[in-house]
C-alpha cells in the first residue's frame, strides 16, 4: 500500500507487545492518522511468541490482511531472534529496531543479511533505572516513533503526556517517570 | 387485536397472531376437549353432601359451583379422568361407559 | 456532528450498548465476543447504563433469558461467538419464531474441529435458516452502525424478528482502527424507546407466548414469519435511508463497488471486503475492470438487487467464509448463484472457499481470484466450480 507505513511487533505473551502496538496506533491516531492496530492470536499463552501489526496513513486503509512486507520490525524480547525470522519481508529501507544491550553492529551480525538500517534499544536498562521495573513497553514505543518518523516526535512526546495523565488519573506520581522514560529512550535509540 | 375465539383450523396465515400470542386469559375454555372422555362420571345429586371436595380436584374445572353448590358436570370439558368419583366420600359419583 | 475516535470492533459495539441503555442483557463470556460484556459490565458497575445485566451458567441461558425479557416487554440484548451460538441453536429458532425482536452481537468464530478460537463465519451461516436477520460489518465502524440501526428493524411492527449484528472475530473485533461516533442523543433518539402492543408485563390484558402449534395452524405460522422477512427488506431500507440522512453514512443491502463497467467482481462478506477493495483499486489503476459486491444483509437475502448488479458481468466469484459440506459450494454461492438464475444473461461463476479457522485472506489472494476469472472469460469454460484458496496442496 502506497503511503502506509507498515510495523510489525515480535514478542511474547505478557511483555506487552499487543500494549504497545495500541500504543502507538493511539499516539498516531492523536496525531490526525488513520490507524490500524491489532494482533495475530494464536495459542494465548504466557511467554509464547506473538505478533502484532499497524498500518498508519493518511487514508483509511481498507485491507484487513496480516503484514507481511513491513516497513519496520520491532522486537520486543531480543531472544525471538534466534527462533523467529524477525527481518522476514522486511523493507531494505526500512528499519528493525530491537530491545537489547548489545550494539547495532552486534545485532548485524546476528541478523544475517539484512542490508537496512539496525536500531538498538537497552530498553530493560532504562525503564529498570526510572521505573525501578523492566517495562520494556514505553522504551520499545519511544524508539519506534524516533526511528519510524510516523508521528512527530514532539506532538508525540505531548500526546503521550496527555495520554499518560488520563491512564494514571489514579497515581500521577508515575506519570514523570514515564515521561522521563518516553524521552531518554528516543535520545538513546542507536541507529546503526 | 384478533381474538382467541376468532382464530380457528380455517383461518388464513394472515388471520394468526404475530408469534401465535394469545392476548387473553381463560382461552382454554373455548376447546371443547369433553369429546377426548371415553369414561364418564356421573353424579347423584341425592347422595351428595354438598362437601365440595371433587370441585376442586378437579383438574379442568368441569364442576361449576354456583351460590356455594356444585352443579352437574361441564361435559363439554370433563376429559373423564375419575378423580372426582375416587376422591368423593359419599359415593355420589359414580363412573363408567356412557349410559351405562 | 459525528465523534473522532479510535476503538476496536468490540468496543464500538459495547459503546454503541451503552448509547442505546437496553433493558436486559443475557451476559456469558466466549472468546472472541467475551470484551462486549465486559465492557458493558464496566458500564453496569459506573452507573452509566441501568441494564439488568444477567449472568448466566451459558449460552443456552443468556439466550433464554433473553427470550424472556423481551417476552415480557424489556429490549434484550446478548453476545456470543462460535460454539456459544451453537449452544443457543434451539433457542434461536423459539426467538424468531415468537417474533421476539431479540439483538445479538454475534463476533463469527469457526466452529470445532479441529478446535480454533480464529475467525470464519460457520458460526452465522449455519444460523443463516433460524429465522434472524443478519447483518455483516466490514470494520469497527460498520458494526458500530449496524448496531444501532438493529433495533429499529427488529422491532418496527411489520417486522418483529430477532437480529444478528455480525462482525468478524479478532481481525475487526480485536483491531482497533479509527471510527466516526455519533452523539448519545442522537443514537438515543435514532434508536428511539420500544413500546410493544402487547407483552407479558402488561395487565391490562394478560398474554399467552409460545403456545403449541399443531399441524392445522403451524404451517401458517411459519408462512406468516416468512413474510416478515420479506417485509424485514424495505425496512432494513429505509432505516439505512434515514441512518445516513443523519450521519452521512447509508447503508442498503449491499455495497457495489466499481461495479459500474466490471467484467469480473468478487461477490464476498465481511472484513475481507477490505482487502477486495483495495485488490479492485490495485487492478483497476493496471486498466482491468473489475469489481466488488460487499453483501451486508445476508437474511433476508437481497435475490433480485445482487443478481441486477452482478448482471452485466461476464464472471463472477463468489468467496464464502464457510464450508456447507454440500459438495457443491458454500452458502453464499448458492444464494448469489440461484439470484443470477433468472438473469438473460447469466454470469458465468465460481465459488472459493477461503479463510476458515483465520487463515489470512491477502490481495495477492484475491488478485488469483480476479486471474480465474480472467481465465473464465478468456476461455469461455467455467472449470471447476467449487474451489477452494489459501490451502497448501
Amino acid at each position: 500500500m502506497q503511503n502506509t507505513v507498515e510495523i510489525r511487533w515480535h514478542g511474547r505473551g505478557g511483555q506487552g507487545a499487543k500494549t504497545a502496538c495500541l500504543l502507538l496506533a493511539d499516539a498516531a491516531f492523536s496525531s490526525g492518522k488513520y490507524v490500524q492496530g491489532f494482533p495475530e492470536y494464536g495459542p494465548e499463552r504466557m511467554g509464547a511468541p506473538i505478533t502484532a501489526y499497524n498500518r498508519i496513513s493518511d487514508e483509511r486503509c481498507t485491507v484487513h490482511s496480516n503484514i507481511y512486507d513491513p516497513d519496520y520490525v520491532v522486537v520486543v524480547d531480543e531472544s525471538l531472534i534466534e527462533t523467529v525470522d524477525v527481518t522476514q519481508g522486511l523493507n531494505p529501507a526500512g528499519a528493525i529496531i530491537v530491545n537489547t544491550a548489545k550494539s547495532p553492529a552486534e545485532v548485524r551480525e546476528e541478523l544475517g543479511d539484512y542490508p537496512g538500517r539496525v536500531c538498538t534499544i537497552d530498553a530493560r536498562r532504562i525503564s529498570e533505572e526510572i521505573l525501578g521495573k523492566n517495562f520494556p513497553n514505553t522504551p520499545m514505543l519511544a524508539a519506534a516513533v524516533k526511528v519510524s518518523g510516523v508521528v512527530d516526535p514532539d506532538q508525540f512526546v505531548a500526546n503521550m503526556e496527555a495520554s499518560f495523565k488520563h491512564k494514571f488519573a489514579t497515581k500521577p506520581q508515575v506519570i514523570a517517570g514515564n515521561m522521563t522514560v518516553l524521552t531518554k529512550s528516543m535520545q538513546e535509540v542507536q541507529v546503526g | 387485536m384478533i381474538h382467541a375465539n376468532e382464530i380457528n383450523e380455517q383461518s388464513k396465515w394472515y388471520e394468526l397472531t404475530p408469534g401465535c400470542e394469545i392476548y387473553e386469559p381463560g382461552t382454554a375454555v373455548l376447546t371443547k376437549t369433553g369429546e377426548w372422555r371415553t369414561t364418564t362420571p356421573h353424579w347423584d345429586p341425592s347422595k351428595c353432601k354438598q362437601c365440595l371436595l371433587c370441585a376442586p380436584y378437579c383438574p379442568d374445572s368441569a364442576i361449576p359451583v354456583k351460590a356455594g353448590k356444585r352443579t352437574d358436570f361441564d361435559f363439554d370439558h370433563c376429559k373423564g379422568c375419575g378423580i372426582c368419583y375416587k376422591v368423593c366420600p359419599f359415593q355420589a359419583i359414580s363412573f363408567g361407559k356412557e349410559g351405562e | 456532528m459525528s465523534i473522532r475516535e479510535r476503538l476496536s470492533g468490540n468496543e464500538a459495539v459495547a459503546y454503541a450498548m451503552k448509547q442505546i441503555n437496553p433493558d436486559v442483557m443475557g451476559a456469558f463470556p466466549i472468546t472472541p465476543s467475551t470484551e462486549i460484556p465486559q465492557y458493558f459490565a464496566q458500564y453496569v458497575a459506573n452507573g452509566e447504563v441501568d441494564t439488568e445485566f444477567v449472568t448466566v451458567e451459558s449460552e443456552h441461558s443468556s439466550m433464554s433469558t433473553c427470550i424472556g425479557a423481551a417476552a415480557a416487554g424489556a429490549r434484550a440484548i446478548t453476545a456470543t461467538s462460535s460454539c456459544g451460538l451453537a449452544l443457543m441453536w434451539e433457542l434461536l429458532y423459539v426467538a424468531s419464531s415468537y417474533r421476539l425482536p431479540i439483538t445479538l452481537a454475534l463476533v463469527t468464530r469457526a466452529l470445532t474441529g479441529p478446535i480454533n478460537i480464529n475467525n470464519d463465519h460457520s458460526d452465522a451461516m449455519g444460523a443463516r435458516d433460524a429465522g434472524w436477520i443478519q447483518l455483516f460489518a466490514e470494520n469497527n465502524q460498520e458494526a458500530y452502525d449496524n448496531y444501532i440501526q438493529a433495533m429499529p428493524i427488529s422491532e418496527n411492527p411489520d417486522v418483529r424478528l430477532p437480529i444478528m449484528v455480525c462482525q468478524d472475530g479478532f481481525i475487526t473485533s480485536h483491531a482497533v482502527e479509527n471510527i466516526e461516533l455519533e452523539e448519545d442523543a442522537l443514537v438515543k433518539q435514532f434508536v428511539g424507546e420500544y413500546h410493544p402492543e402487547n407483552y407479558l408485563l402488561k395487565h391490562e390484558n394478560p398474554l399467552a407466548v409460545g403456545p403449541y402449534g399443531i399441524s392445522p395452524y403451524y404451517m401458517e405460522a411459519k408462512k406468516a414469519q416468512a413474510e416478515a422477512m420479506k417485509r424485514a427488506k424495505q425496512v432494513i431500507l429505509d432505516v439505512g435511508k434515514r441512518f445516513g440522512d443523519q450521519t452521512g453514512r447509508y447503508y442498503g443491502f449491499f455495497e457495489a463497488y466499481r461495479m459500474e463497467d466490471a467484467e469480473t467482481a468478487v461477490v464476498l462478506i465481511g472484513s475481507s471486503a477490505g482487502t477486495a477493495r483495495a485488490t479492485v483499486d490495485h487492478l483497476r489503476a493496471q486498466g482491468r475492470r473489475v469489481g466488488m459486491v460487499k453483501v451486508r444483509v445476508f437474511r433476508p437475502f437481497p435475490f433480485d438487487e445482487i443478481a441486477q448488479a452482478l448482471s452485466g458481468c461476464k464472471a463472477v466469484a463468489i468467496l464464502d467464509k464457510a464450508e456447507s459440506f454440500s459438495a457443491a459450494g458454500g452458502p453464499l454461492f448458492a444464494e448469489t448463484r440461484s439470484a443470477m438464475y433468472d438473469l438473460d444473461n447469466r454470469p458465468k461463476a465460481v465459488n472459493f472457499v477461503y479463510g476458515l479457522g483465520g487463515r489470512d485472506f491477502r490481495i495477492e489472494d484475491c488478485t488469483e481470484i480476479f486471474d480465474a476469472l480472467d481465465e473464465i472469460v478468456a476461455t469461455g469454460e467455467t472449470g471447476e466450480v467449487y474451489r477452494h484458496i489459501g490451502q497448501r496442496e
